[in-house]
């Protein structure tokens, strides 16, 4: 592991590239920051990780200008300075790169990268010194990028590294990097990992905000820890391990990261039945899931998991093949007939395909069941509320009031919502596809707990995850998925690591592309 | 803090103050306005007065309060002012020549079938409602302009046509009655039942709310065709008051007023925000304006002028809301 001190740089090397004085931020009421001091070394990776809500994230976005301070100060190679919009930030050399790119999908790789700044002669563009210029950031990054190609067909990993490129490209000394490995898959990750390290080595500054503690131990020089918007510790990576950030963040010492497995007897009823199941991006599944089972589904992003989860639920249209439920019910039809069947899922973006963000926390648990709540099509509030709150109490979702829209809520309570909309369906079989993204490490427990007492009660569960730790440590069998269809079967002690790996990149040429 | 520090921290997403405000939205300009007309104008605050501009609006009323509707459930429906001159027509060309209720059915009747067929273009087609109400509304019109051939239809000798919008009962003329009846059963279909709840849900992520098992289509198609058939009844209604109907050409002028009254209430174009009463507030607002203009004896030039900043504000006020997300 690196040490604190930064590599040998060009320039001054006594002053810090950015100083953070004292810092406080509120929105409305609630103190985002409270003075929040910390110092970023010129070529070091300093990390900031805490819950949600802790912080991170505006810290980050008042270094990148997007959101301005209420108070302290911030110097930038020691001077002063303040930035109403990114765009200041990005001429003094500060860039950010968040977890969904912003990129124009219909313009060139190269195009975006040069966005704003393109070689042009009386108004016209020179693209072929726009190539020229792409070709030589691009070499010295050392990505292989093309850059004629179009940037909406990239997948999210190669996005980012769009944006790095034009970050680079405006000589960005200082990267905000928050959560850039959230939606990346285990392999897109290290290629990213790489990136971040040539670029320290290169004398860049990176602040990394991350969820990921492995990620934040393996990559960063510092590492400072907030909770509830103030400094627990700034420490040399080399000097935290795993369990020592989670108490840090938390204020207690985390018991154990998950659940004891409960092993569902060799006798259990089957609860589902897949056979040959072809949809769009699945090809020939097949596999049964027992009652009490908790089934890992492993594989790349876009190795085939989400695509086959929608298609048993009804989301996506099934070519060929049936998904049965042990009642005799066929599934895949359409989601309303699922949950009427006793099938629930769990989205894997609860922005996107689980929450109605706008409205109610209630209506957002009641939805799937508005029915029971009602009479000859009216809802009766009394009774919503009564049931809504039952659920809701039980999952317990906190951070704003149940009539508050959604999107008042934390990532992590916010599924809960999910969670609580599920129980309510009172389903036999349920599919939680990415059930943890971006949720902070307490509210993860609560899911972990959440999907094994159900499957103590006789459900069956399939989980779909990208953490192969959550797949290791919640699964009783695991299926590992690659270019749309099931390339390994894994339990028992040959459920490790390496055979999941092993088996989701059999085919892959080395540093290539998933498919 | 700063007095300019306290204004961003108003503008700052999420802020209590701020909901609050949008909760209330037109309501307070609405109540202030109310309030300077009462007391700038003697004639302002009298019974004629108001029942005179209910009576004018009720129309607009009963179009936008169905548009609410489609609009919360993210559609927009641009075919309503043509569907309210068709609907006019066909039930004066059939009143001319049978009994005047079968004649209000069929203009009713029409409306409905345009409403489902907006709704079905919409969602099983999947094309854009913009476009798809705009094509609709050229149709519709041309439909029109064949029933009456062009000629201005009337029914002065056909009294017993108007007594759906002409008889009075508690001194308050039937138009006023049926609008009331209507909005409020409309209202009540957004704010209390489960198909109203499934509007909300289409309108503000329809692929969380199909995947939560909710019929997005269907609820749209339902909200398609209570706007037609609220833009019949309308239409029906103000041929009765006026006992004539004629194909109009530019149907699509009503059309705009109906959606300004909407969105300056504070329902939003996006989809997913928006309740019924606040389009009542919004179109009366818009017809205060106007009949301020009248009673004062402003320039009428300055109305539209007057008319476009509010919409602009109330969209503004929207964008600027709604940017939490």
């Amino acid at each position: 592991m690196a040490g604190v001190e930064p590599p040998p740089s060009p320039g001054d090397e006594t002053v810090p590239y950015l100083e953070i004085l004292d810092v406080a931020k509120h929105f409305g009421g609630v103190q985002a920051l409270a003075g929040v001091s910390l110092t970023v070394a010129r070529g070091s990776v300093h990390a900031l990780v805490g819950e949600n809500g802790a912080g991170k994230s505006t810290l980050g976005r008042i270094v990148t200008g997007e959101v301005s301070r209420d108070g302290g100060s911030m110097l930038l190679v020691g001077e002063p300075v303040s930035f109403r919009s990114p765009r200041e930030a990005l001429e003094r050399g500060v860039a950010a790169i968040s977890q969904e790119p912003a990129i124009v999908p219909q313009l060139t790789v190269a195009e975006n990268v040069m966005l704003g700044r393109e070689p042009r002669s009386r108004g016209f563009l020179r693209r072929r010194s726009l190539a020229r210029e792409y070709a030589a950031l691009a070499a010295t990054a050392g990505f292989d990028l093309a850059g004629e190609m179009s940037a909406g067909r990239l997948r999210t990993a190669e996005q980012q590294k769009v944006e790095i490129l034009r970050a680079l490209s405006r000589n960005a000394e200082l990267i905000v990097m928050d959560e850039p490995s959230a939606a990346l898959s285990e392999h897109e990750t290290r290629q990213l990992h790489e990136i971040i390290r040539t670029l320290a080595r290169a004398g860049t500054s990176i602040l990394l905000i991350s969820h990921f503690l492995r990620e934040v131990l393996d990559l960063a020089d510092t590492v400072t820890v907030l909770r509830d918007g103030e400094v627990v510790r700034t420490a040399p990576a080399s000097q935290e391990t795993e369990s020592s950030l989670i108490e840090a963040m938390l204020g207690r010492p985390l018991t154990s990261t998950f659940p004891p497995k409960q092993f569902p007897g060799g006798d259990s009823a089957v609860r589902l039945s897949v056979r040959e199941l072809s949809a769009p991006g699945v090809s020939d599944a097949t596999f049964d899931l027992r009652a009490g089972e908790i089934l890992g589904v492993a594989g790349l992003v876009g190795s085939g998991r989400t695509e086959l989860a929608r298609a048993v639920y009804g989301a996506a249209r099934v070519q060929s093949g049936t998904a049965v439920l042990e009642t005799g019910e066929a599934l895949g039809r359409s989601p309303r007939r699922s949950l009427a069947a006793g099938l629930v899922m769990i989205p894997e973006s609860r922005k996107d395909d689980g929450l109605i963000f706008g409205r109610s926390v209630v209506e957002n648990a009641t939805l799937s069941r508005l029915g029971d709540v009602s009479a000859f099509g009216v809802v009766r509030r009394a009774r919503e509320w009564k049931t809504a709150r039952a659920v809701l109490d039980r999952c317990d979702v906190r951070g704003a009031p149940y009539g508050a829209p959604v999107r008042a809520l934390s990532g992590g309570n916010q599924q809960k919502v999910l969670l609580a909309r599920t129980l309510l369906c009172e389903p036999r079989v349920m599919i939680a596809d990415e059930p943890t993204r971006g949720v902070d490490i307490g509210a993860k427990r609560a899911i972990y707990d959440f999907i094994t007492s159900l499957a103590a009660d006789g459900l069956g569960v399939i989980l779909i995850s990208s953490e192969l730790e959550e797949i290791l440590g919640l699964s009783h069998r695991v299926l590992v998925m690659r270019r749309g269809r099931i390339v390994a079967e894994l339990a028992g002690e040959a459920m490790t690591a390496n055979a999941i790996l092993a088996a989701a990149f059999a085919d892959e040429p080395p540093g290539g592309v998933a498919a | 803090m700063s007095a300019r520090g306290s204004v961003l921290r108003l503008l700052e997403p999420g802020n209590p103050v701020t909901a609050r405000v949008r909760t209330a939205g037109i309501l307070i300009p609405f109540i202030i306005l109310f309030a300077v007309l009462a007391l700038t104008s003697s004639s302002f605050a009298t019974k004629p007065n108001l029942l005179n501009i209910l009576d004018q609006q009720s129309a607009i009323l009963i179009i936008a309060s169905a548009g609410t509707l489609v609009l919360v459930a993210g559609g927009i429906d641009l075919s309503v002012g043509s569907i309210y001159s068709l609907a006019g027509v066909i039930s004066a060309h059939f009143a001319l020549e049978t009994n005047p209720v079968l004649a209000m059915a069929l203009g009713i009747g029409a409306g409905l079938l345009i409403g489902l067929a907006n709704g079905l273009i919409t969602t099983v087609l999947r094309i854009n409602a913009l476009i798809a109400t705009l094509a609709m509304s050229f149709v519709v019109s041309g439909c029109a302009a064949l029933v009456t051939k062009g000629n201005l239809l009337v029914l002065f000798d056909k009294p017993g046509f108007g007594k759906l919008a002409r008889t009075e009962f508690l001194t308050i003329k039937t138009s006023i009655w049926l609008m009331i009846v209507f909005v409020i059963a409309i209202g009540t279909l957004l704010a209390a039942t489960t198909a109203g709840r499934y509007m909300y849900a289409a309108g503000g992520n329809a692929q969380a709310a199909r995947l939560a098992g909710v019929r997005v289509d269907r609820v749209r198609i339902l909200a398609f065709m209570l706007s037609g058939v609220a833009a019949g009844l309308a239409g029906v209604i103000d041929t009765s008051r006026v006992l004539s109907a004629q194909a109009a050409s530019a149907d699509t002028g009503l059309a705009f007023t109906v959606l300004a009254g909407i969105v300056v209430g504070g329902t939003s174009i996006l989809g997913g925000v928006g309740a019924v009463w606040r389009t009542v507030v919004g179109v009366l607002f818009i017809a205060l304006i106007g009949n301020g203009y009248i009673l004062l004896g402003l320039d009428p030039l300055y109305e539209q002028i007057t008319m476009g900043l509010i919409l602009l504000a109330a969209v503004g006020l929207d964008a600027w809301t709604t940017r939490s997300a």
